[in-house]
């Protein structure tokens, strides 16, 4: 493998997508992820010079909305699925400025 | 006939004349089910009560020479990463193991004002992540074909319910072939339109750049009338594209004479099962006879759409997929300190490993010191490809191939080995990546009877031609059948 | 002797533009209201939503950048900065990083030293996130997404800036800009303008900038001043004793007045950003850009050179009158009314703006109408009230927006203009101070101003002074 993905880089990476693995599973992510990075460094092989990176496949543009009110109070359908709410709002761990 | 042999149009043209009620159509389906859902698992949630009162609003619709469409009282199936307001949608995953919506996606929309009934909710690979429905956090589809093979994926619960009977035909979503590759391993029709053609308000989001709604269903007219049905311009989906020629029911037109067919040589080459190979070059023989100039060319590149792929599509699911932190909606893990212990126990105990490992990648390509080297590099390559699909249009109306490379794989096969599951959706993922229409039918059976899928991709906006091209085979294919044969059916 | 520092200070100014709608969804941007009742699936993140772009949010934006004098990005895209936390439904921010809509401006701001001008590295579009509060009961903190997705401008300026005067030069410019475009009325205390203060020092002379650290939570001049007085002193001692200054995003306390780092392990400050695909390039062209030129109001130097030819004011009234485009639209309203441009001025620039220093409210928050302020102009000009009367009607109408006509009738402070009832009183006046008569026939002019004091007072200030004046000399 060309990729060695060291315990730091798993580590970092779930930090950036909040997820805590196991051991076990980290020690299997670092072989997939080093896997599929190694994989995809095939791309390298390809000129891309010049080439403009494409995010939208057609010209597509200038998509508006007027600035108008449409939505009522959803608040009742808002919070309905809410794990955790008190006095209308969403009741999370609480956060400590800082 | 048995009523569960009609096709969607079919039976809406036979309710319109009154010969079968569309109560009769629900509880047909419903009988069925009973029957052989608990082998085949296509749905993650089913609503008789409601399908049932569904069915009598409809009826009065009908009767009230209100709805003449032809899909009128037609029984239905979606997939469950469409939001359908007051019904579970769960994506297949455990994370929103609770989560109703509170409205219905765009499409699911559109149905309702064709006159549908909608049964439930189909299984799925967690996330449309997959490519066999094993993935779901609910248990694994069967083929309705043979029950020790997958459906494929991500929409395999909606193949393998229009395949099984199990609904008149359902509605998919393809990221990367997940309606054409399970329509092609359970013998259906399915169809992924131009990109922004149907309306992506309501998906919950995999790819962004990359989704589309689509059909899956038993024939290409019903292709064609589901499809006009939802496609439409929606000003909540800021990539819906305006369009002026979503009357593609005017396509079924039975001739393909002087219709230029390109097959690409490297997808024929290493690694499609030959039995694969043969029927596909069989469709394309037919096809020939009846007039369309057929050849074979040079298209590179097909390499790396499966690395571009996985790229971008990972990226955008490892943001799309923040939001579900446990905190809005859906699933919360009960015990913790602090607030990020609980993302951090939500969200993995929540996701299954292959939503995890997807989002591990995307989180790594876009992360500080790779963004160019990966990211970019696939927006770059993603360009190209765009380029070398312009090129062949100018030639072709159509590029005809297989959907996969082998015929449905035994179930437990794929999931070892992600890059080989990768690997199968070389076919289908540059059609994705391109925003191009792409279209799956059957086009035979392996020696283990299992279907062969025929894949037709077409210029974007060019959906006609897909349709006109394989409808002209449909015909001269005859009735593919379904899984389950009864008496009355059979070839056409 | 110890060694001379110079502060670098960049602003980046979030500022909530004053549309009725949210930047991605129809919900309505109003303050008040109930928590989560200007919210919907968009702006809360429910799955399967999608965003739209608000067309305004693009034409105030646009009309932010050609005041400060940025070139315009013909193509502006939409991305993604990624970092979870509860105030921030979707777990990102659709912001702009790769191609920000407006670049490369300035403002020229005037201080102690002359002028000077503050470059402008960018400006771009953003949604606001929503509001955490911190359960006192509870271990927990409740949110309310009411303004999740209000649009935002940053404004990111070059780091151009050594002194707190020059920041709050700097502030108070865009903020005067902001308000004549009337792209957000720019409330530091009530949020709708926001600074972050990027800072750092290095000793005078040197070439390369210092570590800078990032200070938030500054909502008033005052905090700002001192948080700049108090992170240059922190640097400075740091370096003073050898140790180095840490990039980082530091919280500024203004009741301890001090700061102190927001870093946690779970903060990678690694945004992933990446284009929205959920959102089409916004395309300005030309044509586009010469209609928001040509709807934009008249600016600050233009209307001064106004006054002074249409109205012929002296500069010095001139100056407050346009500090606020409020205050200048209430002058020019009342002056529409009534005529009298002098009178309307010197109402604003002494009473007005003595009330508002005292309730310690900003121009913005006048509340009164001017057809109030005409009316009491009319009736002092009639000679129906007099000045004192006058001064403490505005009082009402400054606090309670009152109608001046009315209160005056009904709490009977009319001037007494009836000869015969004052007459009497002035010789009552006259009986009752003999030594003053004296002293004024005596010669002693001042005398007379007892006398006229001693009437109003027995008339309760409802008489006009110039009529007293005149009686008692003709009496006398
Ligand atoms: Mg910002
Ligand atoms: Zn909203």
């Amino acid at each position: 493998m060309a990729n060695i993905i060291s315990d730091e880089t798993i580590e970092y990476v779930g930090i950036l997508a909040k997820l805590e693995l196991s051991d076990k599973e980290k020690e299997q992510a670092k072989k997939d992820m080093g896997s599929m990075l190694d994989y995809i460094d095939k791309l390298g092989e390809l000129d891309t010079e010049g080439v403009e990176p494409m995010s939208h496949v057609f010209p597509v543009e200038n998509v508006f909305r007027e600035d108008v009110v449409t939505n009522g109070d959803e608040r009742e359908a808002v919070l309905g699925n809410a794990p955790a709410k008190k006095d209308g709002m969403f009741a999370v761990p609480r956060t400590f400025e800082g | 006939m048995e009523i569960l042999n009609y096709t969607a149009v079919e039976l809406a043209g036979k309710i319109k004349a009154k010969e079968v009620t569309v109560r009769e159509a629900v509880e047909a389906v419903f009988a069925r089910i009973e029957e052989q859902e608990k082998e085949y698992h296509c749905y993650v949630t089913l609503d008789k009560e409601n399908a049932l009162k569904q069915a009598e609003a409809v009826q009065a619709k009908v009767d009230a020479g209100e709805l003449t469409g032809p899909l009128a009282g037609v029984p239905v199936a979606i997939k469950d990463n469409m939001c359908t307001e007051g019904m579970l949608t769960t994506c297949s995953s455990k994370i929103l193991g609770n989560f109703i919506p509170t409205f219905s996606a765009e499409a699911v929309r559109n149905l309702e004002k064709a006159g549908v009934v909608i049964l439930g909710k189909t299984n799925m690979d967690e996330f449309a992540m997959g490519s066999t429905t094993e993935t779901s956090a609910y248990g694994v589809t069967k083929n309705p074909w043979n029950t020790e093979h997958v459906p494929g994926g991500s929409s395999g619960g909606s193949a393998a319910a229009v395949a099984g009977n199990e609904c008149f035909f359902a509605l998919g979503s393809d990221t990367g072939g997940s309606i054409r590759q399970p329509a092609g391993f359970c013998g259906v029709v399915g169809m992924k339109p131009t990109y922004g053609t149907v309306s992506r308000y309501g998906l919950i989001a995999y790819g962004s750049s990359l989704d589309q709604i689509g059909p899956l269903c038993k024939d290409v007219t019903d292709c064609a009338a589901i499809l006009e049905a939802i496609s439409t311009h929606d000003t909540k989906d800021s990539t819906s594209v305006k369009r002026q020629d979503t009357d593609f029911m005017s396509a079924l037109i039975d001739d393909v004479k002087g219709m230029r067919i390109g097959i690409p040589r490297n997808y024929l080459g290493e690694g499609l099962d030959p039995e694969v190979r043969d029927a596909v070059l069989g469709a394309a023989e037919v096809l020939k006879e009846k007039g369309a100039v057929v050849e074979e060319f040079d298209f590179s590149l097909v390499e790396y759409a499966i690395p571009a792929y996985y790229t971008i599509a990972a990226a955008e699911a490892s943001s799309n997929l923040e939001r579900f932190d446990g905190i809005k909606y859906g699933y919360r893990t009960e015990e913790f300190e602090g607030l990020h212990q609980m993302y951090k126990k939500t969200r993995s105990e929540g996701f299954g490993p292959e939503v995890k490992r997807r989002i591990m990648l995307g989180s790594f390509v876009l992360s500080s010191g790779y963004y160019d080297a990966y990211y970019l590099k696939a927006l770059k390559v993603k360009a190209l490809i765009k380029k070398a699909f312009d090129e062949a249009f100018a030639k072709y109306d159509v590029i005809l191939g297989p959907v996969a490379p082998t015929t449905a794989p035994k179930l437990g096969e794929s999931l070892s080995d992600p890059i080989r599951m990768y690997l199968g959706d070389i076919y289908t993922i540059s059609v994705n990546l391109a925003g191009l229409p792409g279209i799956c039918l059957p086009c035979g059976k392996d020696s283990k009877g299992l279907p062969i899928g025929l894949q037709l991709i077409g210029d974007c906006f060019q959906e006609k031609k897909l349709i006109q091209t394989a409808y002209t085979y449909e015909q001269a294919r005859g009735r593919f059948g379904s899984a389950k044969q009864t008496a009355e059916s059979g070839v056409r | 002797m110890g060694k001379q520092y110079e502060t670098v200070i960049g602003l980046e100014v979030h500022v909530e533009l004053a549309t009725k709608t949210k930047i991605f969804c129809g919900c309505s941007t109003a303050f008040g209201a109930a928590p989560n009742a200007h919210t919907c699936p968009v702006c809360t993140g429910m799955p399967g939503s999608l965003p739209v772009l608000n067309k305004q949010v693009v034409e105030y934006a646009v009309a932010v950048g050609l005041a400060t004098d940025c070139d315009i990005t013909r193509v502006c895209k939409f991305d993604r900065k990624n970092y979870f936390y509860p105030d921030n439904p979707q777990n990102y921010q659709i912001s702009q990083l790769y191609l920000p809509i407006c670049r490369n401006g300035h403002v020229d701001i005037k201080t102690a030293d002359g002028t000077k001008s503050v470059g402008i590295h960018e400006i771009h579009m953003e949604e606001d996130a929503g509001k955490l509060i911190h359960d006192e009961w509870e271990d927990c903190s409740l949110v309310d997404y009411n303004r999740s997705g209000v649009p935002l401008i940053e404004i990111v300026s070059e780091p151009d800036m050594r002194s707190a005067d020059e920041v709050i030069a700097y502030l108070e410019k865009l903020r005067l800009i902001i308000q004549y475009l009337g792209a957000s009325d720019c409330k530091l205390q009530e949020g709708s303008m926001r600074a972050d203060v990027n800072l750092s020092v290095r000793e005078v002379g040197a070439e390369k900038f210092g570590t800078r650290t990032e200070m938030k939570n500054l909502n008033s001049f005052r905090a700002i001043a001192r948080a700049i007085e108090g992170e240059r002193a922190r640097q400075i001692e740091l370096l003073e004793s050898g140790q180095e200054v840490i990039q980082e995003t530091r919280r500024w306390d203004d009741t301890k007045e001090c700061s102190y780092a927001m870093r946690s392990k779970e903060d990678a400050q690694d945004y992933r950003y990446f284009p929205d695909p959920d959102l089409v390039p916004v395309h300005i062209n030309e044509e586009w850009i010469e209609q928001i030129k040509a709807a934009q109001p008249e600016f600050r130097d233009e209307k001064m050179a106004r006054y002074k030819a249409e109205y012929e004011l002296p500069d010095y009234d001139i100056d407050i009158l346009t500090e606020s485009k409020h205050m200048a639209d209430i002058f020019e309203q009342t002056v529409a009314i009534c005529g009298q441009p002098k009178k309307v001025s010197n109402w604003l620039m002494v009473e007005t703006m003595r009330l508002l220093k005292e309730q310690e409210m900003e121009p913005e928050d006048i509340r009164f109408a001017p057809e109030n302020l005409a009316k009491l102009i009319a009736l002092v000009e009639a000679k129906e009230i007099n000045g004192t009367v006058a001064k403490e009607v505005f009082e009402k109408i400054f606090d309670e927006n009152i109608d001046p006509e009315k209160y005056v009738e009904e709490n009977g402070l009319k001037t007494v203009n009836d000869e015969g009832a004052l007459r009497k009183t002035v010789e009552e006046v006259i009986a009752a101070n003999p030594q003053s008569v004296e002293d004024y026939q005596n010669g002693k002019e001042k005398a007379i101003g007892f006398l006229v004091g001693q009437t109003m007072k027995a008339m309760k200030g409802k008489a006009d002074p110039g009529m007293v004046n005149q009686l008692l000399r003709e009496l006398l």
